[in-house]
């Protein structure tokens, strides 16, 4: 690991040591955050393939319906039965706030008022095959705006997991080391300076204390000889 | 309010017609493309897409996956199912955990 080019003085120790307390804390929260993520994540996709299962099984039937229905009629009565809907569906998007994502939540509301009576068209001219075809869409149109919306729940949250991931692994194996290590090569090399300093100043003594000693047996041999 | 869109071929997606969502019938990757353009100009906020044109579209429709609107969701079409909508579960699955984990061995 390299550590951060900087000089080392104590006001960089200080710094330094300010902001690997910031990392360490920020690792923590950042670690618990994936972690809650992860837990409504999985949940999420596991519904989330239960539904795309059963509307996938649902629109085959629809659509197996249909195709007998437009093969019994031709396509210009097809299109004129469905040209002018009596049904309409009303979307409205609240957002839901999942740790700090903010994901929407569609609710809807269907413009008919019997449930029952959708069929845009006469009986007369139309085959029974489209009434079921329409009656199974109208049923499996609830499931298919929960996909929609627990899709786009499973991707943002996706999204949001897998930056919060790279986060918590760049701090935990690259910023926190780096920075403990930066901290460690100051620290050795302040106390290096500190123990230079101490030789030093024992040598200065030394080398005082010598020249005093000198100095007093200059003195005691000039007075003996007086 | 929202509305909702549906994109396909013409057979596939006539029916969603009655119950209320709006269709946009294509019979060529230009014409989907220009409605696909069309639907995520903001008035919708759910666009499905049969499989087969949202195969040949997935470049576009990457582009607003991390975006909260709109939720651009594949169908499969009269065909069948070609297995591209669990394919985006499964991809959803793999970008957050590192591992696909919930499909496996498949």
């Amino acid at each position: 690991m390299e550590r951060l080019n900087v000089n080392p003085t104590r006001m960089m120790l200080t710094t330094l040591k300010r902001r690997l307390v910031t990392a360490r804390r920020g690792h923590k929260l950042m670690k618990d955050k994936r972690d809650q993520l992860m837990k409504g994540f999985l949940e999420l996709a596991r519904e989330n393939k239960r539904l795309r299962e059963e509307v996938e099984k649902e629109l085959a039937r629809v659509y197996e319906s249909f195709s007998v229905a437009s093969a019994v009629m031709s396509q210009e009565v097809l299109e004129e039965a469905l040209m002018f809907p009596k049904q309409g569906v009303d979307l409205s998007v609240e957002g839901k706030n999942i740790m700090s994502v903010d994901v929407p939540q569609f609710a809807f509301t269907t413009k008919a008022e019997d449930s029952t009576d959708i069929y845009p068209y006469g009986f007369a001219t139309t085959s029974g095959e489209l009434d079921a075809a329409i009656a199974g869409l109208a049923r499996v149109l609830p499931s298919m705006l929960d996909l929609a919306a627990k899709e786009k729940e499973a991707a943002m949250l996706a999204a949001e997991l897998e930056k919060t991931r790279r986060r918590v692994n760049a701090l935990e194996y690259v910023k926190i080391p780096q920075l403990e290590m930066t901290i460690k090569y100051i620290m050795m090399k302040l106390d290096e300076n500190e123990r230079g300093n101490q030789t030093r100043l024992m040598k200065v003594k030394d080398m005082i204390l010598k020249e005093a000693i000198e100095e007093k047996r200059q003195q005691d041999h000039e007075a003996c000889k007086a | 309010m929202y509305k909702i869109g549906v994109i396909g071929d013409r057979e596939s997606i006539l029916g969603f017609k009655a119950v209320g969502l709006e269709v946009f019938p294509c019979d060529s990757l230009q014409e989907a493309g220009q409605a696909f353009k069309k639907t995520t100009e903001g008035e919708f906020a759910i666009i499905y897409i049969t499989e087969a044109f949202y195969k040949e579209m997935t470049p576009e429709i990457t582009e607003f996956r991390d975006k909260r609107l709109p939720a651009i969701i594949p169908i499969p079409d009269k065909d069948g199912s070609m297995g591209i909508g669990m394919e985006s579960v499964k991809k959803a699955v793999e970008r957050a955990v590192g591992a696909d984990i919930l499909f496996g061995g498949e």
